[in-house]
């Protein structure tokens, strides 16, 4: 084959700038999404969620989500309270509703700005079974079994943290947990319990499902889970 | 020299075509198994996300490996043929690149840089995949931007990858290059009109 003296080496150049790029994105990747995140958020809402870009993934741990039946379901919350408490989906509907606008971050590195979610503190459910003075946890055991996790009953309190109920202005769908979820702003979302179906109190936090898997109990954003930064 | 339309020329050897089809086939699959993860509508409709985990983490083991078989059990004169070509950008391809009507040898000027960033994003899938499957068993590996790197691959890659689609299925002047790709030849005249500086090395070789 005929390769002339002007024959350039510009195909393994080529290979290897893509490759240093690609490298180094792994440091300017976060920012680099940011500035184009009105873009992209733009496309996914022209696409809806066929084209998450900056919006949602969803993670679970078992082969199928829970399916929310509306007559049916139920959330108890037992363990070391005064008052066991059941609750029925239209329970939750009448009790006092809080609305927040915060940011959802994944432990794997995705984030969601401007989440508005409406639901009730969970301070305020837990006043309604009014914990034991031995209770010092709370687990939440998902109905996607074998999904759970905890808070500390000083977490639990955050003024922040509450039991979702609608996500962006609607009912919660199946793949966000529908019916109800914790939202705790401050930890990464894996601490934040979809399709919840049980609360109990405890008097030591346990282990839950990802904290199994080698994540940290207390998933504070930015400071936990090998992050240093934020 | 006079041709006959139903003259053949060889353009890629059986190890050139193997390496093609792996890649091709162990894309569809980890983009399929991928998506399945990676949007909603599609892991609410699909769900069992354990199992499409497992089917593209071995996936991936199983396209790293059988490339590795294919370059040490092949035909590797023909591989290292093509690396050079694909190295190797003359003035025609810069021409090419420009815009400038120029005559191409086996592999265009587009070609060439398809193959270099099919070859760079590969490397880079890999590596990215292989932080997040070990970010996931010890904290030290689990980095910030891993899972947008290997995002935006995956769509720079379907980018890509749509363009190759089109050129090879659709248009109509560049599709029959699908024959070489799947049978090993391509007609003479065919070559002859996009890659002529291709059959003239052929020819000269032959003599």
């Amino acid at each position: 084959m005929d390769r002339g003296a002007d024959a350039r080496p510009y195909g393994r150049r080529a290979f290897l700038a893509l490759l240093a790029g690609g490298a180094s994105s792994f440091l300017w990747a976060g920012s680099a999404s940011n500035v184009l995140s009105p873009v992209t958020s733009a496309f996914s809402q022209l696409l809806g969620n066929l084209f998450p870009v900056g919006g949602w993934r969803i993670y679970t741990v078992s082969g199928s989500m829970p399916v929310f039946d509306r007559e049916s379901y139920r959330l108890e919350v037992g363990g070391l309270v005064r008052r066991p408490r059941s609750f029925s989906y239209s329970d939750l509907l009448a009790l006092p509703r809080s609305h927040q606008v915060s940011t959802f971050h994944c432990v794997t590195g995705w984030t969601v700005h401007d989440v508005r979610w409406s639901g009730v503190r969970l301070s305020h459910l837990l006043e309604l079974a009014e914990p034991l003075p031995g209770a010092h946890a709370v687990r939440f055991d998902s109905l996607e079994v074998p999904y759970n996790d905890s808070l500390t009953l000083e977490q639990a309190r955050l003024h922040d943290v509450m039991l979702a109920l609608e996500l962006d202005g609607r009912p919660l769908s199946r793949p966000h947990g529908a019916p109800a979820r914790i939202v705790i702003p401050e930890m990464y979302g894996y601490k934040g319990v979809k399709w919840l179906g049980r609360m109990n109190l405890v008097a030591k936090q346990p282990t839950g499902y990802w904290e199994g898997l080698g994540y940290d109990q207390d998933a504070w954003v930015g400071h936990s889970n090998g992050y240093h930064s934020v | 020299m006079a041709t006959t339309p139903s003259e053949r020329v060889q353009r890629w050897s059986r190890t050139e075509r193997a390496v093609h089809w792996i890649h091709a086939g162990a894309f569809c699959i980890l983009l399929a198994s991928g998506l399945c993860l990676y949007l909603p509508s599609l892991a609410e409709a699909v769900g069992r996300r354990p199992l499409l985990k497992e089917v593209h983490v071995y996936t991936a083991v199983a396209w790293v490996s059988a490339l590795a078989a294919v370059v040490a059990l092949g035909d590797r004169r023909s591989l290292h043929r093509t690396l050079r070509e694909v190295e190797l950008f003359d003035r025609d391809d810069r021409s090419w690149l420009r815009a400038r009507p120029s005559r191409q040898g086996r592999l265009n000027a587009g070609q060439k840089l398809n193959t270099v960033a099919t070859a760079a994003f590969a490397v880079l899938f890999a590596v990215s995949g292989f932080f997040l499957w070990l970010g996931e068993r010890d904290t030290r590996f689990r980095f910030a931007n891993t899972l947008l790197v290997h995002d935006y691959l995956m769509y720079v890659s379907v980018i890509l990858l749509l363009g190759h689609l089109w050129l090879a299925l659709i248009l109509p002047s560049t599709r029959h290059s699908l024959n070489g790709i799947t049978r090993g030849w391509v007609r003479r005249d065919w070559a002859s009109r996009r890659h002529p500086k291709w059959v003239e090395a052929l020819d000269a070789e032959a003599e």
